[in-house]
């Protein structure tokens, strides 16, 4: 086992882009993810890869999508202003179809917001978030590990489906310290396969062509209809979630991201006083884990959906559970971030009024 | 075991510093832990606080509501935190710099002349570090090497003779109860 570092989120974001074979960063400054391109600033200099602090997010984002294009891994971070401003060009990147990495470190909103953490951008990650038919690869970490390996993952999915990828932390996930283990080897980026789309230089073979418009009638629902295929692929195959407890639960808590940890512990709250109560983590976000949900929804009477929003995961928590059970929520908008016993007593009136 | 702590005080009096230490401190123990600093548009004189988890099992919420220990620095943070204090916790405080006492009766308060101390060491900035001196024998939570390693973890590029000094600060609070 690797020695274990106590780490901010946000470093970790750092070391597990680099550990994933990423040596291009693009991005603009924005709290509370400017640790990210303070210490890729450094890092990405010593090991001789491209950061660069662009004029605008709409730029980065740009340079992202030029970068795939080359057949290079890139990413770049922000927070939920920054990553409104990049969706016309991760809609781009989506009908190009190029793998990329964005991370937004949310914060609460709407409009410029605070700088407090928040899951208010659900909607926008899972839903496309730009203009079109389009979904990105959305996963969702709840540690400082996750921090660290969810970059190598994110790129992995990425590139298998040619889809951008997202990763949605929060505010208190990348100014929190834990301790992280640099789990797996890091990868050499010139170990990686050469895509076979890339834009690479065409001597000696066939042009290639990156582009998300076709003006030829017809062609552009014919490329949306095996996009979709795409998406129903990743549906199928890349559901992901953590269920803790959840075997005799008479009630499951549904949270993901800081909620999940804050609901782990209410969960534990409740065990102790003899209330059958588990926790559905939620990792990818998308494609949701809804079949895991169809299934406990057939015996689990009550869920319990925990986010620091007014409400968007709940709508995926009743899409998948078919009003086959009751679908509670807690929500703390703007910023707010429930604690434990705020939930164990949501978790309490649900099942009946602390019986 | 589980231990929540709440560290609280000025911009400037080293309650974040105190909070990293604590999660190196916990970590080089091999104690699952987790640090979370209240951020924003923070500055010198401003109010800080932090949030340190050191447990045996791993930790789920950083998030901490009703702390088993809290070390108050500073008057302002005595009135917001006394009353989250679990019953039975310890609340630590900065006697030289607060004038009002805890009124609690079912939690036990520790009176600490940290920045009188600090001042006769010959600096008032290093009075955080004998408040995780004190911190450390009441609770028995952390040995008192530990964290002499872990403050030199944190202030990886200070001196010999700063890093001592915050050492003879630990050891002065460890020596005070």
């Amino acid at each position: 086992m690797a020695e274990k570092r106590l780490m901010y989120g946000n470093h970790a974001v750092v070391e597990g882009v680099i550990a994933a074979g990423c040596r291009f960063f693009a991005g603009y400054p924005i709290t509370p993810q400017n640790e990210i391109p303070e210490l890729m600033s450094i890092r990405m200099n010593a090991i001789g890869g491209v950061f660069i602090q662009t004029e605008s997010e709409i730029a980065a984002i740009n340079m992202l999508f030029g970068a795939a294009a080359a057949g290079k891994r890139a990413m770049t971070s922000s927070s939920s202003p920054g990553i409104s401003l990049m969706q016309e060009g991760i809609s781009y990147i989506a009908g190009a179809d190029m793998p990329v990495l964005v991370v937004n470190v949310i914060r609460g909103g709407p409009g410029l917001g605070n700088i407090a953490p928040a899951q208010s951008d659900y909607y926008q990650a899972t839903r496309g978030g730009g203009h079109g038919d389009y979904f990105t690869i959305t996963l969702a970490p709840n540690s400082g590990q996750d921090l660290f390996e969810f970059p190598k993952l994110a790129f992995e999915l990425a590139e298998k489906y040619r889809n951008p990828a997202l990763i949605l932390a929060d505010g208190l996930l990348g100014q929190m310290m834990e301790p992280v283990e640099f789990s797996y080897e890091p990868i050499d980026p010139k170990s990686l396969p050469e895509k076979e789309w890339a834009l690479s230089g065409c001597k000696n073979r066939e042009r290639r062509v990156v582009r998300s418009y076709d003006l030829k009638p017809g062609k552009l629902e014919e490329w949306n209809w095996r996009r979709l295929k795409k998406y129903e692929a990743i549906k199928k195959n890349e559901q992901r979630f953590e269920a803790i407890d959840c075997d005799d639960a008479d009630l499951v808590v549904v949270a993901y991201g800081t909620c999940s940890r804050v609901s782990g512990a209410a969960v534990r709250m409740a065990r102790v006083k003899g209330l059958k109560v588990g926790l559905l983590r939620p990792i990818t976000l998308w494609p949701f884990p809804t079949d895991v949900l169809r299934d406990m929804s057939q015996r689990v009477e009550n869920f319990l959906v925990v986010e620091m929003s007014c409400g968007q995961m709940i709508d995926d928590v009743k899409l998948a559970t078919e009003c086959r059970s009751k679908i509670h929520f807690h929500g703390r908008p703007g910023g707010g971030v429930p604690t434990p016993p705020e939930v164990f007593t949501k978790i309490e009136q649900a099942l009946g009024g602390g019986r | 075991m589980t231990k929540e702590i709440i560290i609280a005080g000025f911009g400037g009096q080293g309650v974040v510093s105190s909070g990293i230490i604590l999660g190196y401190a916990g970590l080089i123990e091999d104690k699952h832990v987790t640090f979370f600093p209240s951020y924003g548009a923070e500055m010198r004189g401003g109010t800080a606080n932090c949030s340190v988890v050191i447990s045996s099992e791993p930790v789920a919420s950083p998030i901490v509501a009703n702390p088993d220990i809290v070390v108050i620095m500073n008057e302002p943070s005595l009135a917001r935190f006394e009353p989250t204090v679990k019953p039975q916790g310890l609340l630590f405080f900065n006697q030289t710099l607060i004038t009002s006492r805890p009124k609690r009766k079912d939690i036990t308060p520790i009176p600490v002349e940290a920045n009188a101390i600090a001042e006769e060491l010959g600096q008032g900035r290093i009075a955080n570090m004998v408040m995780l001196g004190v911190m450390a024998k009441k609770t028995g939570l952390l040995k008192i090497e530990t964290l002499k390693k872990a403050q030199r973890k944190r202030f990886i590029k200070a001196d010999e003779e700063q890093l001592s000094l915050n050492d003879k600060a630990l050891e002065r609070g460890y020596a005070l109860l």
